[in-house]
C-alpha cells in the first residue's frame, strides 16, 4: 500500500515585514457633529476616537489591500514570486463573489499563490496570522502575505450615531516567512456563536448593527483569559511584553484590558483608535505600524496582539516585531 | 444577607470606583444617566462589578430596566 508523504515544515515562522494604508480623508468629530446628533465630548468619552479615516471612491478594498500588501512586501525584502500564500481578512466586501485575495495577489505580482478571503470579523487579521503561521510550519507554504482590509463606511448607517462615529476604513498587512527561532506564538482562538447577532448585517440589510453594551461586556470580561492563554502558550508573562496591540474597538476596552493584565511600566500600549477609529480586521496591523513609526515600538520587541469581533470570534498571539 | 443599607453602601463604593460618583450622591431616587452622569458603557461596568460583589446575575435585558440607584438596590435584594 502506498503512503501519503508529507512536506517538511519549519521550526517556526516570523513576521518579515509590516505595511499599512490609511485613506487620505481625515474625518474629525466636529465634522460628524455637523451631520448627526453627536459632539466631540460624547465621542471621546465613550469610545476615545478623535478622528478617523474614511476611504474615498477610488480607495477600494483591492486598492487599499494592494497598497498595504506592497509595503509589507517591500519591508520583508522578499520578491513577489517568493510568496505562495495570500490570506485576505475582511468583513466588508460589497460583492461576496469572488473573494478578492486572488486579485490582490495578482496585482502584487505574486504568481498563482494559494489565495482566499477569511471572514472572522474584527478578529480576521489574527485568525489569518494563525493560519499562515501553521501553513509555513507544516510546509504547505514558504512565505505568506496576510492582509486585513476594511471599508466599514460602506456598511455603516451614517445616521446611527452608535456605529457611524466608530467605524472607519483602512488596510494593514504582514509578510510571514520561515525562521528557526519562532517569531509567532501559538494562537489562542475561539468563538462565542451564541452571540452571533451582537454585531451583524442582518439578512437583506445593507448596514451593520451592534449591541454595544453586550459587546463591551463580553470584551471586558471574557477576553482577558484569551490574552493570558496566548501568553501562557508562548511561555511568556505580562512582564515580558514590550507592546500590547489589541483590536482597536474602543479605547475604554483597551484601557480595561491593559489594567487587568498588569504589564510593566515600559510596555507600549496601542491607542491607534484615537486617530484611526475602529477599522475591524485592519486595526491590529495599523496599530503596530503606527507604534513602530512613532518609535514607541521597535524591531525585536515582543508584542501581544488580539483580534475580536463579529461572530463573536477572538484570536490572540505573541509575536516578535520585524 | 446584606441589609438594605449595606447594599446601598456597596453600590456607592462601586459607583465611586467606576464612574467617580461621590458616595453621598448615590441615593435611591437618583437616575444613573440623568443625575449621576453614568453612560451606557459605565452601566455595564457597574453591572459586572455588582455581579462580582453581590453574586447576582444582571443580563443586558434586565440592565436596561435599571434606571435609578433604587432600581439597582431592589434588583440586588430580590435576586440574591
Amino acid at each position: 500500500m502506498s503512503t501519503i508523504e508529507l512536506q517538511e515544515g519549519t521550526p517556526g515562522a516570523r513576521i518579515l515585514g509590516l505595511g499599512a494604508y490609511r485613506p487620505r480623508r481625515r474625518v474629525t468629530n466636529d465634522e460628524l457633529a455637523q451631520v448627526m446628533d453627536t459632539n466631540d465630548e460624547w465621542i471621546q468619552s465613550r469610545v476615545g476616537i478623535a478622528e478617523r479615516r474614511w476611504a474615498s471612491e477610488d480607495e477600494t478594498l483591492v486598492e487599499m489591500a494592494v497598497a498595504a500588501g506592497g509595503k509589507a512586501l517591500a519591508a520583508s525584502g522578499l520578491a513577489p514570486d517568493e510568496v505562495d500564500l495570500v490570506i485576505l481578512a475582511s468583513a466588508s466586501l460589497q460583492a461576496p463573489i469572488p473573494g478578492i485575495g486572488p486579485q490582490v495577489a495578482h496585482r502584487l505580482g505574486i504568481p498563482r499563490p494559494g489565495a482566499f478571503d477569511l471572514n472572522a470579523g474584527c478578529a480576521g487579521f489574527c485568525y489569518a496570522l494563525g493560519v499562515a503561521n501553521d501553513a509555513i510550519r507544516s510546509g504547505s507554504s514558504r512565505n505568506a502575505l496576510v492582509v486585513g482590509v476594511e471599508r466599514l463606511t460602506d456598511v455603516t448607517d451614517q445616521t446611527d450615531r452608535g456605529t457611524a462615529v466608530i467605524f472607519a476604513d483602512g488596510a494593514g498587512a504582514a509578510v510571514i516567512g520561515a525562521s528557526d527561532e519562532p517569531g509567532i506564538g501559538p494562537v489562542a482562538w475561539g468563538s462565542d456563536g451564541d452571540q452571533y447577532s451582537a454585531i451583524e448585517i442582518a439578512a437583506g440589510r445593507s448596514t451593520m448593527t451592534m449591541a454595544g453594551q453586550a459587546v463591551y461586556r463580553w470584551a471586558t470580561t471574557k477576553l482577558t483569559a484569551t490574552l493570558e492563554e496566548a501568553m501562557a502558550k508562548a511561555g511568556v508573562t505580562a512582564a515580558d511584553i514590550d507592546v500590547f496591540a489589541p483590536h482597536q474597538a474602543n479605547l475604554r476596552i483597551v484601557e480595561s484590558m491593559t489594567k487587568k493584565l498588569g504589564f510593566g511600566p515600559d510596555t507600549a500600549i496601542a491607542r491607534d483608535i484615537v486617530q484611526s477609529g475602529n477599522t475591524s480586521a485592519a486595526s491590529v496591523p495599523l496599530a503596530l505600524t503606527a507604534l513602530m513609526e512613532s518609535g514607541e515600538a521597535k524591531s525585536g520587541d515582543l508584542a501581544l496582539v488580539l483580534g475580536y469581533g463579529a461572530g463573536l470570534t477572538f484570536a490572540g498571539q505573541v509575536i516578535r516585531l520585524p | 444577607m446584606p441589609s438594605t443599607a449595606d447594599i446601598q453602601a456597596g453600590l456607592a463604593e462601586i459607583l465611586e470606583e467606576v464612574a467617580g460618583v461621590t458616595p453621598a450622591d448615590a441615593t435611591p431616587e437618583k437616575s444613573f444617566t440623568e443625575d449621576l452622569d453614568v453612560d451606557s458603557l459605565s452601566m455595564v461596568e457597574i453591572a459586572t462589578a455588582v455581579e462580582d460583589k453581590f453574586g447576582v446575575a444582571i443580563p443586558d435585558d434586565e440592565l436596561a430596566n435599571i434606571k435609578t440607584v433604587g432600581d439597582a438596590m431592589s434588583y440586588i435584594e430580590k435576586n440574591q
